[in-house]
């Protein structure tokens, strides 16, 4: 019996090891499955019931977390809102990575005028503080959540292309390398089939930390009122709006936060036992 | 010494140099500057004027190189939105946002440092797992959602603190550890790690048989050893603060650059977010450069 109860708890620590992943499918899904879960129509505005506390009854359902100045249900909200952030957080992840780490690998590949352009460029946009560079550049395209995308994406390449290069060129001098450029395998098929199938590790790394990154910024952007237009439900706006109305309606601004934070913390959770947060600032802002 | 220094000065400027032209660059794709250097209110005279004291009638390469050469010479440009010379706006708001990134400074070192300390001492124990986790947190708090929550907790229920604005001491605590949390957590990682290197050394173990007590070997051995790599990261920490000001300002209503940024978005006046934006990777470019020559300084081997 001792026996038994003991390892019962093991078992149970051992799961518990889990909940980032966990936290992350169940965002995943309420992305997914938002129109089929969420109580409300998020844009839906009961002008009668404004700024109700948590478990307000209103006809045809209970604002289990409360309604905002115009009478939304802030549970359908934040669920429509995972949509954007995982959404927007994804496709970043995907465009920056893509982009970078093509561009890293050729620079790497191609030694000369080519890889001075890509590096120093890398070096430029790496100066810029990403939040700033966002700032600029949506400033100038834009709001609008394909604008964010394409500013996210423009503004983070560069950390993958520096990782991708330096991965390069340390395998330039392996036999498997060297064998096939003498063979007279094109570019395309020496970079496909021996330099990234090595460097995936670490980039999928920088993906699964950069993701975590992503979903801040998004939401960042929207605080400022430069990402997600409204009436659109994303976390960063509904906490700008939240932010006006701290005193009287806390629940505003309380659950997107939490759900911005427990994502956060899962996607780095993840990244930290995958490879190890970096210790360098030029990666985070 | 001398060559490693010129390489790095050479490549800072080509930096900075890159920096300029992508702005410059970036705001000639989209068309017609005027329209995003004036404010929206101007009328078909004013972008008429306007196009003639930019020289905009003149050829894209010469545009360039005034620009370039403007920049060079320190002189920003004008703010026709707030009537007044860019540069004068910038620096009356410098020491707001400069007193702001002291005070997160100051919070997340003194956090910082004793909370990797501690880590680095339990490394073994349960006690630095949880620490880990809290450092965690930290780096996973949305800058603008932990400053709402202080303000709600802080302000609104316990009337401890001033919600926003500027003025006395206690204005400034809760912007600077909602900026300063993120930095916390950097510090104690750094600290930690280095910490632990120090530690698995032969002079401390030698330290340590001959029963130095621990607080005598950290004052003594450790803290000298491993504060310096970690205080040189502070320059470019600063940069980062300056950077995440802009966030903090805004749930703050504090009236340093980063209110400014937002507030010239709002009015269109993009004559100062570009010199900002040039601003910010000015001091990052000058704070790695800091970084990198401390630490050539503490340590010639890695001089190239």
């Amino acid at each position: 019996m001792e026996y038994l109860k003991e390892s019962t708890f093991i078992q149970i620590r051992a799961m518990a090891q889990f909940w980032p992943y966990l936290f992350l499918v169940i965002f995943i899904a309420m992305a997914i499955f938002s129109p089929w879960i969420s109580p409300f129509d998020p844009d839906r505005q009961h002008l009668l019931a404004r700024l109700k506390p948590p478990g307000f009854e209103v006809r045809g359902g209970v604002f289990w977390l409360g309604s905002d100045e115009l009478g939304r249900d802030v549970l359908s909200r934040v669920i429509y809102g995972a949509r954007i952030s995982v959404s927007v957080a994804f496709l970043s992840v995907i465009f920056s990575g893509v982009v970078g780490t093509a561009l890293g690998m050729l620079a790497g590949h191609h030694r000369g005028w080519f890889e001075q352009i890509i590096m120093r460029l890398v070096d430029v946009f790496l100066s810029i503080p990403a939040i700033l560079l966002a700032i600029l550049l949506v400033a100038i395209l834009g709001p609008g959540i394909v604008n964010v995308i394409l500013v996210l994406s423009l503004s983070r390449w560069p950390r993958y292309a520096r990782v991708a290069h330096a991965q390069t060129l340390s395998l330039a001098n392996r036999e498997f390398v060297v064998i096939s450029n003498a063979m007279g395998a094109s570019t395309l098929h020496v970079l496909r089939t021996h330099i990234f199938p090595n460097i995936f590790n670490q980039i999928l790394v920088i993906a699964t930390l950069e993701f975590g990154l992503m979903v801040l910024f998004e939401a960042g952007l929207s605080f400022l009122g430069l990402g997600v237009q409204p009436p659109a439900a994303s976390w960063g706006s509904m906490l700008s709006t939240g932010r006006n109305y701290v005193s009287t309606a806390w629940w505003i601004s309380t659950f997107p936060g939490l759900g911005l934070f427990i994502l956060v913390l899962s996607a780095n959770t993840i990244g930290e036992r995958v490879g190890g947060l970096p210790t360098d600032r030029d990666t985070k802002s | 010494m001398i060559r490693f220094l010129v390489f790095r000065f050479s490549q800072a400027a080509l930096t900075i140099f890159g920096v300029v032209s992508l702005v410059f660059f970036l705001q000639r794709l989209t068309g017609d500057p005027v329209a995003l250097l004036l404010p929206e209110t101007a009328t078909e005279d004013d972008i008429k004027v306007m196009r003639e004291v930019m020289g905009l009638d003149q050829p894209v390469w010469s545009q360039y190189a005034n620009f370039l050469f403007d920049t060079f010479k320190l002189d920003f440009g004008f703010s026709f939105v707030r009537n007044a010379p860019v540069s004068e706006i910038i620096i009356s708001r410098i020491p707001e946002t400069l007193k702001l990134a002291i005070g997160a400074l100051a919070f997340s070192m003194l956090c910082g440092f004793p909370l990797g300390l501690i880590m680095a001492f339990t490394a073994r124990r349960q006690v630095s797992k949880w620490l880990m986790a809290f450092v965690l947190a930290c780096q996973s708090l949305p800058t603008f959602w932990s400053g709402i929550v202080m303000i709600l907790v802080f302000g609104v229920w316990l009337q401890w603190l001033p919600t926003s604005g500027t003025g006395s001491l206690s204005h400034l605590i809760m912007p600077s550890i909602s900026l300063g949390l993120l930095s916390l957590a950097t510090y104690a990682r750094m600290t930690r790690t280095a910490v632990l290197e120090e530690l698995d050394k032969d002079y401390i173990r030698s330290a340590r048989a001959r029963g130095v007590r621990t607080a005598r070997l950290v004052q003594k051995h450790l803290l000298r050893n491993s504060l310096v790599p970690i205080v040189s990261i502070s320059a470019i920490e600063v940069s980062q603060l300056l950077a995440g000001a802009v966030v903090v300002e805004t749930v703050f209503a504090w009236p340093g650059l980063g209110l400014l940024t937002m507030q010239s978005i709002a009015a269109r006046d993009f004559a100062i977010v570009q010199i900002i934006v040039l601003l910010g990777s000015f001091i990052t470019v000058s704070a790695n450069l800091i970084s990198d020559l401390l630490y050539s300084i503490i340590d010639p081997r890695i001089r190239p």
